[in-house]
């Protein structure tokens, strides 16, 4: 346990160094998180002069919130993955005495954490600019939110670790992983609250795994009720199981067929 | 390879039909080589074609209650997101394949052998490269288009009229990408700074006036997403006088000339690799 703790810590510091190492681009990744502003704009424009079951304010509050949870919430282990097949690069890593994936994982959590400064300075601007948008979700919503936003991550990281075994058989794993994440996009809350879908459309998204990626984190987070929490966290975990155990069967066979450059 | 074998064929003395003749092997050397991937440009069509249903029905979530985005009809916006389409697809084929390869030039120092080459340096970083990854895009657009025009009632004229201002659009597109790509020049580590102006050209998705009076102002007269898609899709419907249409000229002169200025530029500071 002790020595899980200490490897743990290790990895940590040594990515999260990594990570400050290239300070001026992730503030550009984060830059790039701008469509949510853009929908803000667009949906509180809307909301101003057709009635649409939620007042302009909420919007602003909602696309602010999805904001947060993209930058809290983005992966992209695929590629490295993938390099790292292409290239050889994993080869020296299974020798080592911990499963590769934790580099994985300690890369995104070590960058997650050097990206906070600046989201909180993009939100201190916003509520400068825009004061009547502040809110503070009550304690135990936050708390609620926050724990959404981590299983959104996990559930994210898994699905896409899953994609990124296909690099054992193609050079281009990540096109697959850019199928779902256009999924993602339109099917997420990410373009639009839920309650603005045809009631139709947004019973069939609840059981896919995309509506617990943004929107349930992201209306949480904006203090908004969330309907059943119960049956979408059960919905998360079914999916979360069926990505597991594809990565595991993957992992298995692809890692029998690796040989890798210069190996 | 076969060196001794091998007799260059005269390039035509001509100027401009030289590039001419570069331009089309470059094409079909970019060709020859995605053709190696086919299993990849059907999976690009088909999340090509999963996007379009995506941005149709995400505007469609607009007019669902009646609601009339900046008060254009949904023929009207389908003809926005027609734009957009396309000149996302023109961004995929030809911008983005060329463009973001410059980082990587000056980084790695390669970029002394392009400016060593008989052939404008601007030329050959624009159109070294050729992606079909965007063609499916453009014909998407197309389509869009097509079907948006035929429901609007559209003849000759509404097609013509929008014609120049698609052609304007696609020089303010390139313009503005060229100027990004080449501060690479000073920021070798930064992978490349276009994601950043692509991610901002996604309110041309929308007609202009569907946005608030700040964000207008920002899309029109600091990053000219205006006349990317509602310029075009205006002139279309004959809906804007040739004021706009003369802006839009200018907008893309006085960029093409700027990206042409800055590039030269900043090679001045390019000292190749390791030096």
């Amino acid at each position: 346990m002790k020595r899980t703790l200490r490897k743990a810590r290790l990895l940590l510091g040594v990515t999260y160094a990594e990570m400050m190492e290239y300070r001026a681009e992730l503030y550009l990744w984060a830059l790039s998180g701008i469509m949510p502003f853009i929908l803000m704009g667009l949906w509180a424009k809307a909301a101003g002069e057709t009635p649409m079951g939620m007042p302009p304010v909420d919007f602003v509050r909602y696309f602010l919130a999805v904001f947060v949870v993209r930058q809290m919430t983005m992966v992209w282990v695929v590629w490295d993955f993938e390099y790292d097949v292409v290239n050889g690069q994993l080869s020296p890593r299974l020798l080592h005495p911990l499963n590769p994936v934790w580099r994985y994982v300690a890369s995104h959590v070590g960058e997650r954490f050097s990206r906070i400064p600046f989201v909180t300075a993009l939100m201190g601007i916003f509520f400068l600019l825009y004061p009547k948008a502040w809110w503070v979700p009550a304690p135990g919503t936050l708390a609620l939110a926050i724990l959404a936003m981590l299983v959104a991550f996990i559930m994210r990281f898994v699905m896409q670790y899953a994609f990124a075994m296909l690099a054992f058989w193609t050079e281009r794993a990540n096109a697959i992983e850019d199928l779902w994440f256009t999924l993602y996009l339109f099917l997420s809350g990410y373009i639009a609250p839920l309650e603005m879908f045809p009631p139709a459309v947004r019973e069939a998204t609840l059981y896919t795994p995309f509506p617990y990626l943004v929107y349930v984190p992201a209306k949480l987070l904006a203090g908004q009720p969330v309907p059943a929490l119960t049956t979408g966290f059960l919905v998360t975990l079914a999916w979360g199981l069926v990505f597991l155990a594809l990565q595991q069967v993957l992992w298995r066979t692809g890692l029998r067929r690796y040989s890798a450059m210069g190996a | 390879m076969h060196g001794e074998h091998y007799v260059p064929e005269p390039m035509p003395s001509l100027n401009g039909s030289r590039y001419a003749v570069a331009w089309r092997r470059f094409w079909l050397s970019s060709l020859a080589a995605e053709a190696e991937y086919r299993l990849n440009f059907i999976l690009a069509t088909t999340n090509s074609l999963l996007a379009l249903a995506g941005s149709i029905f995400g505007l469609h979530l607009f007019f669902r209650t009646g609601y009339r985005l900046g008060g254009w009809s949904w023929e009207e916006a389908l003809l926005v997101m027609g734009v957009f389409t396309l000149l996302d697809g023109f961004a995929s084929a030809l911008l983005n394949p060329n463009l973001n390869r410059i980082v990587s030039h000056i980084r790695d120092g390669t970029m002394d052998f392009i400016l060593l080459k008989p052939m404008d340096s601007q030329f050959w970083v624009s159109a070294r490269h050729f992606s079909l990854w965007g063609v499916p895009n453009v014909l998407f657009g197309l389509i869009t288009l097509g079907y948006a025009g035929k429901k609007l009632g559209f003849g000759w004229t509404e097609w013509a009229q929008g014609s120049l201002p698609v052609a304007l659009a696609v020089l303010i597109l390139y313009s503005l990408w060229f100027a990004l790509a080449a501060t690479s020049v000073w920021f070798v580590k930064i992978y490349n700074v276009t994601f950043v102006l692509r991610s901002f050209l996604e309110a041309g998705r929308f007609p202009i006036s569907a946005f608030p009076q700040p964000s207008r102002f920002f899309f029109t007269f600091i990053l000219p997403v205006a006349f990317l898609t509602t310029v075009p899709a205006e002139s279309m419907l004959g809906r804007t006088g040739a004021g706009n249409v003369a802006w839009a000229g200018v907008t893309a002169i006085l960029l093409l000339l700027l990206s042409r200025w800055f590039w030269r530029f900043s090679l001045r500071f390019y000292t190749s690799a390791s030096s």
